[in-house]
């Protein structure tokens, strides 16, 4: 029962970029397409999974034995970035039609705080290792369901005829809210 | 590049958040009142300040293979500062912007200053660029917070000045997406000087507004 309250809480009730307000700069910039949406779905779900797991053990087996947790914030950002740079060169050698795919997304997850912003709220939730992973893996669904349906409504926007004023970003930012006020209605489910 | 213009060019022309559309997520997620976004502009403007100093002292010894892991090194100890000093000093501050000061570490703004202005500019024009960025910043979740404040719960930094309650969902997620949208586009109106636009949507915001006074029998 635990795990679909985590699974229903990450996706649907405290959505990662519509309520949580984090990986809000590639749910802007890379959602004009639903096709590079889907990439960055797929980029951001592989290194946020891996980055739980790593983080999680780092900050049990390191941090935590020998009392360095005023280290976390450090330790985790040069962890991600790594792990980064990592699954960039073993994708590059292993699978080069899915680095075709993810490729250009990869750099820029460095600096998507939806990452590091899980990596620390597993750890603050006290999750053990298998509820950290489904975690991870119920936000990264939560953010991708969220980029898509974004990108999809984006596609459509570019035929509505919109006020000059509002035309681009501006007009996408209400959209956000309006699909964020959609979320809302969640609440109460876990 | 004058120094005036440099400290500046933060508010309005390169604004963080209006112009550049970096570290939306702090600014969406910190601003539920004018005072919360205006501790984190603060915050974050201490981080910049601070790593830009740092930043451009030791530019000439760092290799550029490493540059950007070096960087973000620099930053997270000055974030792990302010981290500590805030949780010493004002936890009840702390405890409301939670999650979001470890973020700080992946602001782009901080990594972007570092990158295009620190690593070639000299100690003094990097500190006025980190103050004005910095403030810029601030300014903007200020503003931010203070709309979202008086709209949701009908206050301005703190004091109530209605009887009951406000708009509620401009508290919650949706209003912070919507504000910020009509702010970016009274920005981008701004800077193309097109001041015909900017009073009209000026006025269409003064219009939603005085209804909704009235609305709260505010304006009676």
């Amino acid at each position: 029962m635990d795990y679909v309250i985590i699974i229903i809480g990450a996706i649907f009730v405290n959505n990662v970029v519509l309520a949580k307000f984090l990986g809000i700069c590639p749910f802007i910039g890379v959602s004009k397409k639903v096709e590079t949406a889907i990439g960055m779905t797929g980029a951001v779900t592989f290194v946020m999974v891996i980055a739980t797991i790593v983080t999680y053990l780092i900050q049990k087996y390191v941090l935590v034995k020998f009392g360095i947790e005023y280290m976390q914030t450090i330790t985790f950002i040069l962890v991600i970035a790594s792990l980064v740079q990592l699954v960039e060169i073993i994708l590059k050698k292993v699978s080069p039609a899915l680095f075709q795919a993810l490729g250009i997304f990869l750099p820029l997850i460095t600096t998507n705080c939806a990452v590091l912003g899980v990596a620390i709220l597993a750890v603050g939730n006290k999750y053990d290792l298998l509820k950290s992973t489904v975690f991870a893996i119920a936000t990264a669904v939560g953010f991708g369901l969220a980029l898509i349906i974004f990108s999809g409504l984006r596609e459509q926007m570019d035929l509505a005829n919109i006020p000059k004023g509002m035309k681009g970003v501006p007009i996408a930012f209400v959209v956000a809210g309006i699909l964020a006020l959609a979320f809302m209605g969640f609440t109460g489910l876990a | 590049m004058s120094k005036l213009k440099i400290f500046t060019k933060g508010f309005i022309k390169e604004n963080a958040v209006f112009a550049l559309f970096l570290g939306l997520c702090p600014t969406l997620g910190t601003t539920t009142s004018a005072i919360n976004g205006f501790a984190m502009g603060l915050a974050t403007t201490f981080v910049l300040v601070m790593s830009n100093i740092v930043v451009s002292m030791v530019k000439n010894f760092i290799p550029d293979k490493v540059r950007i892991p070096a960087f973000i090194v620099i930053i997270a100890t000055f974030v792990t500062i302010v981290e500590l000093t805030m949780q010493a000093f004002v936890p009840d501050l702390f405890e409301v912007l939670g999650l979001f000061i470890p973020l700080i570490v992946v602001n782009c703004i901080i990594l972007g200053r570092a990158e295009a202005f620190a690593s070639k500019n000299n100690v003094l024009d990097s500190s006025i660029d980190g103050l004005g960025m910095g403030l810029g910043f601030a300014m903007a979740l200020t503003i931010l917070g203070a709309i979202r404040e008086m709209l949701g719960s009908g206050a301005i930094f703190g004091f109530k000045f209605i009887t009951g309650d406000g708009m509620l969902a401009f508290v919650l997620a949706p209003g912070a997406f919507i504000v910020l949208g009509y702010l970016i586009a009274i920005t981008q109106l701004i800077n193309k000087g097109d001041k015909k636009t900017v009073l009209e949507v000026l006025s269409g915001v003064w219009k939603i507004a005085r209804s909704f006074l009235k609305f709260l029998n505010f304006s009676k």
